[in-house]
């Protein structure tokens, strides 16, 4: 992007976010439970501008679903996930469906160790991470924000890491953003802040420690008007990145006068 | 015959992969795209639907793209 561009977007053309060799539009991805209507949750997704949309995998019911994520969303790229399973074997077979279901090699590892915290189990995610990666599928996996897991997963060839940013469904934000920084400056590959993310202000912040990207669902679909949040959450993620890219004033404990101290009127 | 599909048991007269799932699709009122079939723990590919045979006693797991986060 140019300096005298005054109509900067962190979407700039030599700003795109790429994972897998496969450029993205928008730095947002988001995901689709929990909205009060389909038709809602469709808007939304409109609004956020993201490229990357999140569904599930789950067994057909007896009763049959009258809404279909799927052709609400077509277009979309799909990035199913893993959500629920408590073993490597179900976490792979379930990628192994989501790529016969949505025709992408795109999946999102989740595997949980704990159905209070939703934590991840790293031992399972590792373990499903390189059967999959392996396999030839573009692995994202959701996992702790922990520097040395994250170095693992890239190494393993995952395509990007999602740490987390708290507790899936907290809105806690950035738990520990120390963390979160050490990971972006130290990881080759993208990192995606997923869960945690609670308004706005925490997107921007993710995006200003470095992340590539943050995968937001709860805050939206959970807020009082989730088309007006989505609108919201595609702004902050922009305007995170662009922070992060100008580069922040350092912080100082005194104050620096911002006008010129010479000249002053009456002196 | 005899199926266990997405866990239930049920008696299903269907000799293949592909009649099963026109069966359930009509009951279920089912969409052709954004389906996932599994035989007994293997992904089956949609054109391979027709000609995998059913015994008594498989499992089925038929899935589907829906919300998640």
């Amino acid at each position: 992007m140019t300096r005298h561009d005054t109509t900067l977007t962190a979407q700039g053309d030599d700003d795109l976010l790429e994972i897998a060799g496969q450029k993205l539009t928008s730095r947002l991805f988001i995901g689709t439970a929990g909205y009060p209507s389909q038709g809602i949750m469709a808007d939304a997704v409109r609004a956020s501008g993201a490229e990357v949309v999140t569904v599930s995998i789950r067994r057909v019911s007896l009763q049959g679903h009258g809404s279909d994520t799927f052709q609400k969303l077509k277009g979309a790229r799909f990035l199913p996930n893993t959500a629920g399973c408590e073993t490597a074997r179900d976490a792979i077979m379930t990628a192994e469906l989501a790529r016969e279901a949505l025709d992408t090699t795109w999946i999102k590892v989740e595997v949980i160790g704990n159905r209070e915290t939703l934590y991840p189990d790293v031992v399972e995610l590792m373990v499903a991470c390189r059967h999959l990666v392996d396999d030839g599928f573009t692995v994202l996996p959701y996992c702790n924000d922990d520097p040395v897991i994250c170095e693992r997963l890239a190494d393993m060839g995952c395509a990007a890491v999602m740490p987390m940013g708290s507790l899936i469904g907290s809105g806690m934000g950035v738990a520990n953003p120390a963390n979160l920084e050490l990971i972006c400056r130290r990881s080759p590959v993208p990192v995606v802040v997923d869960a945690g993310i609670g308004t706005a202000s925490d997107a921007v912040i993710a995006m200003e420690l470095g992340a590539a990207a943050c995968l937001i669902n709860t805050a939206v679909a959970k807020a009082d008007d989730p088309v007006r949040m989505a609108a919201a959450m595609r702004h902050a993620v922009a305007a995170g990145r662009l922070a992060h890219l100008a580069g922040r004033i350092p912080r100082r404990g005194r104050a620096e006068p911002s006008s010129p101290q010479l000249g002053l009127v009456g002196s | 015959m005899r199926l266990i599909v997405n866990g239930e048991p049920c008696e299903r007269d269907a000799r293949d992969v592909a009649a099963l799932f026109a069966i359930e699709a009509e009951a279920r009122a089912l969409p052709t795209e954004g389906i996932a079939i599994a035989l007994n723990g293997r992904v089956v590919r949609k054109p391979s639907w027709p000609e995998t045979l059913l015994s008594e006693g498989d499992r089925i797991e038929i899935v589907r793209a829906m919300q998640g986060g």
